[in-house]
């Protein structure tokens, strides 16, 4: 099967200015995201795991371009247009805008309160200009809150009447109404009860399959990425430290950070003890990042050159990219 | 059985809003033995903080206890009644002295222009008659407990130098260096990252044996919950729906809503089960259901029955309690 990649990063490295120490010599800055190459095919459900502080939520806004960009390139390509997005012309802009949607963390924060629930998932509609008439709107409007699962009387309403859940709900609604081809979701299911997550989850999932969207689905939460994405990559301080289809990737971690963050997540079994690799300190600030391998500070299994030399994302099998110098003295025999 | 270090009986709270009186909590008991952790689950809305916080009476002026609940606490040398407490002076011995409390959010916790440092002595000074230096001491080996570096340079900080994980540290530090017989824990790992969870949650436990204290620990997490706590409550919409040894409860959950809460949870030794998840959303406490709380989204719902009755608590095993119609006596469910 031939996939093509609806977007791509290639080299892609977001920095944030810091203020001044000095008044001349050069401007210090936080590197958020360096050097990121990446595919995200068409119709994938891609997951982007990591800790705060890894950039994962700086990575998916370049790709909708709404961090400046200092380094690199994004190419975005689907059945109709094919964007250079580093270097859009503002009509560009306009109709890529179209075409990648954000869908937030905090359904309290997104929705503004002052507007029905009509009105907030209209808004995208009548800006862009996408609908012609009133009652044009409110079909679409309709159409898609059907699909989103919201109760159609209830678009009367303000946000302050709804759940957690009913507000994501609206929250996605808003979204895909203007039909976008690729979807951020950044922490979408969060701030969420349990009970509710795996609905909004399935939610999400049956909508990509329906309309055949593209997912980037940012969360620091593994055993949710674990239920959802076909593909996951790993971030650590910026970098990608690891990628792989999700299976693989939950079946034969390469990365010591991978596998440390699998370790750490809590079983559900009261009696589990298994291979638990706990990791010692936190994660180093960005503004100061270690040298050579970012994990190095945390990694068990450090020698000299991790200290000194970063290692580069190699391929170590089909769509599995890791960025270790040990890995291949570590995978464990047994396997 | 020796006797508990806290009893709560018939626990009800409500509160008093301009959309009348809303029930928070509803006919909840429970003991906490020495040197003991009990977890409490439960999704927003379950009354859980609320619950944790009438231990030290912490809930709003609007709050109208039950006028059957007691809470009794028994020291070594003392019975004490908490709802009896009225005066401030009196009220130290549950703030602070015999029960301390940490919060989820631990940069909310601590006031942001005094040294965490200063917050830490200035508990110790309150809570007994030592001397500044004393205190001083105390707090910077405690900080050096908890496995913060460089505790005596870091006294002197405050809380925006330190990381979130070390902020955490440091509210545990401050929480037991009044030594406290009980610890409340509201959420204490929910906004830290994995890897630091589990730095936590590690500290917790060795605590919890050197000190010898109970903690009550709050939480939604069924995961952390099952590697961390002896026994168990669930609770949903102000009332406890099932409580018993952890291994009972998470083995072999008797409640339809608790079975749920584990369907629900995505689960990394299983990626081939679809999530299931609990239909419909969390009713509002202004609209409560009547007879059973969860009978609106139950899957296995009889209808009138647990719409009209209240279930009654049903034994299933060693001090497993379950509040549902389909295990009272004569029902089997399978």
């Amino acid at each position: 099967m031939t996939k093509k990649a609806l977007i791509s990063s290639r080299d892609l490295s977001v920095h944030f200015p810091l203020p001044a120490t000095r008044l001349f010599g050069p401007k210090p800055f936080v590197s958020a995201v360096e050097g990121i190459s990446l595919d995200i095919q068409q119709g994938s459900f891609f997951g982007l795991v990591g800790e705060s502080g890894s950039g994962k939520t700086t990575y998916g806004r370049a790709l909708l371009r709404a961090v400046p960009i200092a380094q690199g390139k994004i190419t975005y390509t689907d059945e109709n247009v094919s964007y250079d997005l580093t270097s859009l012309s503002a009509e560009e802009m306009t109709d890529y805008r179209k075409r990648a949607q954000l869908i937030f963390q905090d359904p309290y924060a997104a929705l503004s309160p002052r507007m029905t629930v009509r009105d907030i998932i209209a808004e995208p509609l009548e800006v862009m200009g996408l609908t012609k008439s009133r009652e044009e709107t409110d079909e679409r409007v309709r159409e898609i809150a059907a699909k989103c699962r919201i109760n159609l009387e209830h678009l009367r309403r303000f946000p302050h009447a709804f759940s957690g859940g009913q507000r994501q709900r609206i929250s996605i609604a808003r979204a895909l109404v203007s039909n976008p081809r690729f979807i951020v979701a950044d922490e979408s299911v969060a701030a969420l009860d349990v009970s509710i997550q795996a609905d909004v989850l399935n939610l999400l999932k049956s909508i990509q399959q329906d309309m055949g969207l593209t997912f980037l689905f940012i969360s620091h939460d593994l055993s949710v990425i674990a239920h959802t994405c076909d593909h996951v990559a790993v971030m650590y301080l910026g970098r990608i430290v690891e990628t792989a289809p999700t299976r693989e990737l939950f079946a034969e971690p390469r990365h010591p950070y991978t596998k440390a963050l699998l370790s750490a997540i809590p079983s559900l079994d009261p009696d589990y003890a298994g291979d638990v690799q706990k990791l010692e300190g936190e994660i180093p600030s960005p503004s100061n990042p270690p040298p050579g391998c970012k994990f190095h500070t945390r990694c068990p299994h450090v020698i000299d050159i991790c200290r000194t030399e970063e290692p580069r994302l190699s391929k170590l099998g089909f769509e599995h990219d890791v960025a270790c110098h040990r890995w291949e003295e570590l995978v464990d025999p047994s396997e | 059985m020796s006797k508990p270090l806290i009893s709560v009986k018939d626990l009800s709270i409500k509160f008093n809003t301009d959309e009348g009186l809303v029930t928070a909590v509803d006919n909840v008991s429970f003991d906490i033995a020495p040197g003991e952790i009990l977890g409490l689950v439960g999704e927003s809305g379950s009354g859980k903080s609320v619950t944790a916080k009438a231990l030290m009476l912490l809930n709003p002026e609007n709050c109208v206890y039950g006028s059957d609940s007691k809470i009794i606490m028994n020291l070594e040398d003392d019975e004490i009644d908490v709802f009896s407490l009225a005066k401030s002076r009196d009220k130290k011995v549950i703030r602070g002295g015999a029960i301390s409390m940490i919060f989820q959010e631990p940069m909310a916790s601590f006031a942001p222009a005094i040294s965490v440092g200063d917050q830490m002595t200035e508990q110790l000074l309150i809570h007994s008659d030592m001397s500044l230096a004393r205190a001083k001491e105390i707090s910077i080996e405690m900080l050096e407990r908890v496995g913060i570096p460089d505790p005596a340079q870091r006294f002197g900080q405050y809380a925006f130098e330190f990381s979130g994980g070390m902020r955490q540290r440091a509210m545990i530090a401050m929480a037991l260096s009044t030594k406290p017989k009980l610890l409340i824990a509201d959420e204490p790992t929910t906004a830290l990252d994995v890897t630091i969870q589990a730095q936590v949650i590690d500290l917790m436990k060795d605590l919890v044996k050197e000190f010898h204290m109970a903690i009550l620990f709050i939480t939604h997490d069924l995961g952390v919950i099952a590697q961390t706590v002896d026994r168990m409550v669930v609770m949903y919409l102000g009332t406890l729906i099932e409580k018993g040894a952890v291994r009972d409860v998470l083995r072999n959950p008797g409640h339809p809503y608790t079975k749920g809460l584990m369907e629900a949870l995505p689960r990394l030794d299983d990626l081939d089960t679809p999530l299931k998840a609990i239909a419909g959303d969390i009713p509002s406490p202004l609209d409560r259901p009547s007879g059973c709380v969860f009978n609106t989204r139950c899957p296995v719902s009889l209808g009138n029955e647990c719409e009209s009755r209240i279930p009654s608590y049903t034994t299933q095993g060693d001090e497993h309690l379950v509040a549902c119609h389909l295990m009272e006596e004569g029902r089997n469910s399978k």
